[in-house]
């Protein structure tokens, strides 16, 4: 950490660019930093050094607020850049900034089984089975767990005749079959993979595709829901820090990339949901075919979400604490 | 200052002394107290009420202190074989006992999560049983025995390693009993190193985060450690105060069981001479 701020402090003319991103992006800006540096260094001729850091996004966004320098940020939730706007560190309207709210690729949640599909869990109902335990991190640390809350969540209030309270109520069921809550969803991952705990991990589906491109298709299959979340993970220039560095063209031209051909198509390669039409539909085989809906079609905006579902004594602390 | 010091510079080394301790240790605690003492009582009185707070501060301080008890047990046990006897290997499992202080923690978390899982080396034949070890209170106890065991195995050593067998073997010709040699001879020699290593244990235990954390399955009102708490209040991005106010709680109550700690060994010396 003291090592990323003494490099991110370091003289803007050995030209650096720190972003600040959450877990399970890192495969994927390990390539499009190496791949933005190399255009950077056609188009204008300066060597230009891309760090990336990884943590949860809270405390990513947590980190940013008490003075790392991150140059960008690229979080799992638009709140983890608002807090930083609260703080001055860019302007409020940042998320109209770029387009598609500053989101360059998506996920949505999905879930990862047993090979065999052992428990027969085919959609969200199957997952308050009795005989099944599900495997999500804690949305209190986890920014993808979250969306994982919301999925939940916004499946049973769009169901028939769904409320807030029957969503409630089945959202209470289902944290009642979730033996571990990890802190994040690598070790969520890893619970369900490696320590063979839990029928079902509930998961994003960049992370479940990428589980099982390493961990092998024969040990585990990847279930669909009737309907899921389209969770967006949204990036932003930190003005307050490139205006210091002197670095607003070249984070500006990072964020940029990631919107164009080349960044589009890792996005895909690392199981990201591109928003480029035509880089999606070259990779419509690896995809798995769900509806979803989004956060402000359901809940509002991140502000009100956070506010009412995971602040302290939110919805999810109300939920934990009650008597089962 | 018209005593005669071996060395000389005493003021200055005082001074470098105190310095250092305020910066380091005082500094960062004193921020942490102005924290949180602008924070109105029912700020307090709310955050000690909840059921979930109280259960964490039970689930750390009992834990601790069971792990505490449990580590000078097992300490004094380790010391008194690698001091009194000599066998094979006796260098190397003297080495292996600090392995708990340079293992990261998460590592060591990690480590004994796989064995105690139902299905890991041991879980599996706990398993048998019916007793599961791994995402219950059961395996935040041993995360904490697991990190504190060095610390009263390190303090009881020396001391083991000075108390010359010719007292024993005094006792034992005026006909002592084993039980007698033990309890009347060895043990009153070891308790203030009992002691301290027992409050080494205990702190490091109640602050521990990384090995517990991996063990526990952090459910709510269940197997939530304090350190957690902490930590979920700093990720939601709100307000900070909240989880400064945990850190002042976990402080407190910490300073309180190492004094009470230090009092008993004052008394027990004490007792001692009295005798």
């Amino acid at each position: 950490m003291l090592l990323l701020v003494a490099g991110a402090a370091a003289h803007a003319q050995d030209a650096r660019l720190l972003n600040v991103s959450f877990d399970p992006t890192r495969e994927l800006y390990k390539e499009v930093d190496a791949a933005f540096s190399a255009k950077w260094k056609r188009d204008t001729g300066q060597d230009l050094k891309v760090t990336s850091s990884h943590a949860g996004s809270g405390k990513q966004s947590r980190a940013v607020q008490d003075g790392l320098e991150a140059d960008v940020v690229t979080l799992a939730l638009a709140w983890d850049i608002d807090v930083l706007a609260d703080h001055g560190l860019l302007p409020k309207s940042w998320q109209s900034r770029l387009p598609q709210q500053s989101t360059p690729y998506t996920s949505t949640v999905v879930f990862l089984v047993r090979k065999g599909n052992p428990k027969h869990i085919h959609d969200w109902p199957d997952l308050v089975k009795d005989d099944v335990q599900v495997i999500t991190p804690n949305p209190k640390t986890s920014g993808g767990a979250r969306w994982n809350f919301l999925a939940a969540w916004g499946w049973a209030q769009r169901q028939p005749g769904g409320t807030p309270a029957s969503a409630r109520a089945f959202v209470t069921r289902l944290y009642r079959h979730v033996p571990v809550l990890d802190a994040g969803a690598r070790g969520a991952t890893q619970t369900f993979a490696q320590r063979g705990i839990g029928d079902v991990l509930i998961a994003w589906e960049s992370e479940a595709l990428q589980t099982r491109q390493e961990l092998g298709a024969d040990k585990f299959e990847i279930v669909a829901p009737s309907l899921s979340i389209l969770a967006e993970p949204p990036v932003a220039v930190v003005d307050r820090n490139v205006d210091k560095h002197g670095s607003r063209k070249p984070a500006e031209a990072y964020l940029r990339f990631l919107y164009s051909g080349e960044g589009q198509e890792l996005a895909a390669k690392y199981f990201y949901r591109p928003r480029d039409p035509a880089v999606v539909a070259r990779h419509a085989g690896q995809f798995v075919n769900v509806h979803t809906f989004t956060l402000a079609e359901t809940f509002g905006d991140w502000r009100a979400t956070q506010a009412t579902y995971f602040a302290d004594g939110g919805i999810f602390d109300q939920i934990s604490e009650a008597p089962r | 200052m018209n005593r005669r010091h071996t060395l000389p510079g005493f003021g200055l080394s005082l001074g470098v002394t105190i310095s250092w301790l305020s910066l380091i240790v005082l500094l960062p605690l004193a921020a942490l107290a102005f924290r949180v003492a602008e924070q109105p009582w029912d700020a307090w009185w709310g955050l000690l009420r909840q059921r979930r707070v109280l259960l964490a501060l039970q689930l750390s301080f009992g834990g601790a202190v069971l792990a505490a008890f449990i580590d000078v047990v097992l300490g004094m046990l380790l010391a008194w074989v690698l001091v009194r006897y000599r066998f094979p290997w006796r260098r190397l499992c003297d080495a292996l006992i600090d392995l708990p202080f340079a293992l990261p923690t998460a590592v060591a978390g990690i480590a004994l999560t796989a064995l105690y899982v139902p299905d890991g080396w041991l879980g599996r034949w706990l398993a048998v049983l019916g007793v599961q070890v791994a995402y219950t209170r059961l395996g935040v106890l041993m995360a904490m025995v697991f990190v504190g065991l060095p610390f009263a195995v390190r303090t009881l050593q020396p001391v083991l390693e000075s108390l010359e067998a010719d007292v024993e073997e005094a006792a034992w010709t005026l006909g002592a009993s084993r039980w007698q040699r033990f309890h009347r001879v060895v043990l009153p020699v070891l308790t203030p190193a009992l002691l301290t290593g027992f409050a080494m244990a205990l702190a490091r235990a109640v602050g521990e985060y990384g090995s517990v954390i991996f063990i526990s399955g952090n459910l709510p009102m269940r197997t939530e450690i304090v350190p957690l708490l902490i930590v979920q209040k700093i990720d939601g991005g709100g307000d900070i105060a909240p989880a400064a106010m945990l850190g002042a709680c976990m402080l407190l109550l910490s300073l309180l069981a190492l004094l009470s700690v230090h009092g008993l060994q004052r008394w027990s010396g004490r007792w001692r001479e009295v005798r």
